[in-house]
């Protein structure tokens, strides 16, 4: 459960940004925007539009465009998918920061999942998933610390986790990475939805929508985090905030 | 402040921290090994360029250890790339390993990392230890603070040296009483996972304090500390103490300050357990929360037997499968498959001898008792690793193991069933070919 954000935001936080949705996940606000409670601008934040820095393979995504709204089919899981059923550990002779070697890490992804998952995450014979949107119970990623795994996801084509609460080692991975977006939900969304479902998630307004089943449901803020993802990733954070030399 | 927040306050050089303060913290040592390394530095090279330089060759500690024995080209590769590496880097510690047809053939080889940075004198109380994998959190025993990272934070602390980190609540776990000879760390720690479940500790600090602990040597509580990420835990921690100096003593000359939780440290809950009132137990498939009593699961049948890793891999831990083994004097019934954890434990199951044994060495027990000879030293079958692993489970079986984690998979075989139990509990249902108490054996 990732716990109570070190930073606060009033009740009238706004994110806004401009919607791209598009090819990969790669989000990142690119203004923040603090409003008090009668609604006048606090505090706003304006900054040059980056990307997380792929820490892993360098040239494999064409567009690394900030987008406010993930929207595809959902893949839905259970509790205590650890890190071993999200990619075993017989792939981890792969490397992610190599480029091939990160697609095949993306064509495993999932399929350590028991045979009660009666459809797979991704199709026999194909490399990348059809669901953009996992939606997962509580403790997703729990396990083994190996990047491997948020990086399988991403590389596979997973956008974001929507999950009743993270293992604190994938939960870092995932934002460090920036491979996949991880929200949290407020309700137990594993049981609401089904695998197949179309939503749309939409970060400004922290709510997912399943489009299937016509319900809509609250997500929760960032959490402290938020400013290494708002920053693009631990690397361009450290940067930011004087830690490290800004790169040339 | 609690002992975690103290070794936080001192690496961050902030005199005043609470739990839930993000704050950037000085790294004492990174551990890679064959399975993450490469990745790491990847990451480090792409972020800080290719000629770039490590923050402190000496702080590094590069241990091949997860996929060593095998023909996997890649796996190999691996090993070749960590090589690399530290040539370049001129990296101080690096347990090499070239011949992998005879283990004993490299002097600097060790084995399984934790067993291997503990050994080595890199674990020091008061100190930061980070490692790309989960279970550094192993060297908490030390009074430390250790975690696992991922690749990317490894690639940011090789060039910095430093790392952002959340201070985390600290849960106390007051273990008090006399443990019982049939007892072992293994057993509480599962009792304790199966108290507050897989995610019970998730961002928050395990403590483990009272006379139990006191009286627990090194070894056992490197094994308590081990499996505190099965609860979700960022690290856990033993106060250092006299049987902590004592291990270091002929290990380390470099200085160190223990730190210590106050009198009046705040934590987010206390647990206490009468650990006299203990009874051997096991964690059943698939999770290590799903606790139950050995003596309850004497039906289950089994296919093997696995007697290794960081969890339950090390000399002391293969002396107490030796006892049950000498204790019963009959033979096993299934496969017992026996993997030191590292090149030292494997000498020490060749040379120690067993008390009350008449002068045998462990190997000389496991021999009579018809187990399989020890493995050349390494993680082994513990997450299952390339087809070729010696004791990988290739298909659905039922395995008693020391290890650690039980999911689904996670051995090899999807449908393999996995139960952990301590080196007691596993040597007691190799003898009867099903899950059994080792009081069978013991009294």
């Amino acid at each position: 459960m990732v716990t109570a954000s070190s930073i606060s935001f009033g009740a009238n936080t706004t994110f806004t940004s401009s919607p791209i949705p598009k090819t990969k996940p790669l989000f990142i606000p690119h203004s923040l925007k603090f409003t008090t409670g009668n609604g006048r601008a606090a505090v706003t934040f304006q900054r040059a539009v980056s990307v997380i820095p792929k820490a892993t393979s360098a040239d494999s995504r064409a567009t690394k465009e900030p987008t406010a709204t993930f929207h595809g089919l959902c893949y839905v899981v259970g509790d205590n998918i650890d890190t071993d059923q999200i990619i075993p550990a017989e792939y981890l002779t792969l490397v992610p920061s190599n480029p091939d070697e990160y697609e095949k890490l993306g064509s495993y992804a999932l399929i350590g999942l028991p045979a009660t998952y009666t459809t797979r995450f991704i199709d026999e014979n194909e490399t990348k998933t059809k669901y953009k949107i996992i939606i997962a119970g509580g403790n997703f990623g729990c396990g083994s610390s190996r990047e491997h795994a948020p990086v399988a996801l991403g590389a596979a084509g997973c956008s974001a986790v929507v999950a009743e609460s993270y293992a604190r080692i994938f939960f870092r991975n995932s934002v460090a990475t920036g491979e996949i977006y991880p929200l949290d939900s407020e309700a137990r969304l594993c049981e609401e939805c089904s695998t197949g479902d179309v939503v749309t998630i939409e970060i400004a307004e922290s709510r997912l929508i399943n489009h299937t089943t016509g319900k809509e449901y609250k997500l929760k803020p960032i959490g402290d985090l938020g400013p290494v993802i708002d920053a693009g990733g631990i690397f361009a954070y450290a940067r930011k905030t004087g830690m490290i030399a800004s790169r040339n | 402040m609690t002992l975690t927040e103290k070794i936080f306050s001192r690496a961050s050089e902030k005199p005043q921290l609470s739990p839930g303060d993000n704050v950037w913290v000085n790294v004492d040592i990174l551990m890679t090994h064959d399975v993450c390394g490469p990745g790491s530095f990847g990451i480090f090279k792409k972020e800080f360029g290719e000629n770039a330089k490590v923050w402190d060759r000496e702080k590094i500690v590069i241990i091949p250890d997860h996929y060593i024995f095998t023909s996997d080209e890649r796996a190999n590769r691996n090993v070749d790339i960590l090589r690399d590496f530290c040539m370049e880097q001129n990296i101080k510690y690096f347990y090499d390993i070239k011949d992998l047809g005879n283990f004993k053939a490299n002097p600097d080889y060790k084995g399984v990392c934790h067993i291997a940075l503990a050994q080595e004198g890199h674990c020091r109380p008061g100190e930061v230890l980070l490692g790309t994998d989960s279970h550094t959190c192993t060297a908490g025993a030390f009074g430390q603070f250790a975690t696992g990272i991922g690749n990317t934070d490894a690639g940011f602390v090789l060039g910095t040296g430093k790392v952002l980190l959340k201070v985390p609540p600290t849960l106390r776990f007051v273990l008090d009483g006399e443990m019982p000879d049939y007892l072992l760390a293994k057993d509480l720690i599962l009792q304790i996972i199966g108290e507050i479940s897989v995610a019970g500790a998730t961002y928050k600090s395990m403590e483990f304090v009272g006379t139990t602990v006191e009286r627990l040597s090194m070894e056992e509580r490197m094994t308590l500390c081990n499996m505190v990420v099965e609860a979700g835990g960022k690290n856990g921690v033993v106060p250092a103490d006299g049987t902590t100096f004592k291990y270091l003593e002929d290990k380390t000359s470099l200085p160190y300050e223990p730190v210590y939780s106050d009198e009046k440290a705040s934590f987010l809950s206390e647990y206490r357990f009468d650990i006299s009132k203990l009874e051997p137990l096991v964690a059943k498939p698939h999770s290590p929360d799903n606790r139950a009593l050995a003596r309850e699961c004497k039906d289950v049948k089994i296919d093997r037997v696995y007697i290794g890793s960081c969890t339950g891999g090390k000399t002391e831990d293969f002396l107490a499968a030796a006892k049950v083994f000498l204790a019963s004097g009959k033979k096993v019934k299934v496969p017992t498959f026996l993997v030191p954890a590292t090149q030292k434990v494997w000498m020490d199951v060749y040379t120690l001898p067993v008390p009350g044994s008449g002068g045998k060495t462990c190997s000389q027990i496991f021999e009579e008792a018809g187990c399989d000879t020890p493995a050349s030293p390494s993680c082994g079958a513990c997450l299952g690793g390339p087809k070729d692993t010696y004791a990988r489970m290739n298909e659905p079986m039922v395995c008693v193991s020391t290890t650690n984690r039980n999911f689904p998979g996670r051995m090899g075989h999807k449908e393999g069933q996995i139960y952990l139990a301590s080196p007691y509990t596993a040597a007691a249902s190799a003898l009867t070919g099903y899950v059994t108490d080792p009081r069978e054996f013991l009294e």
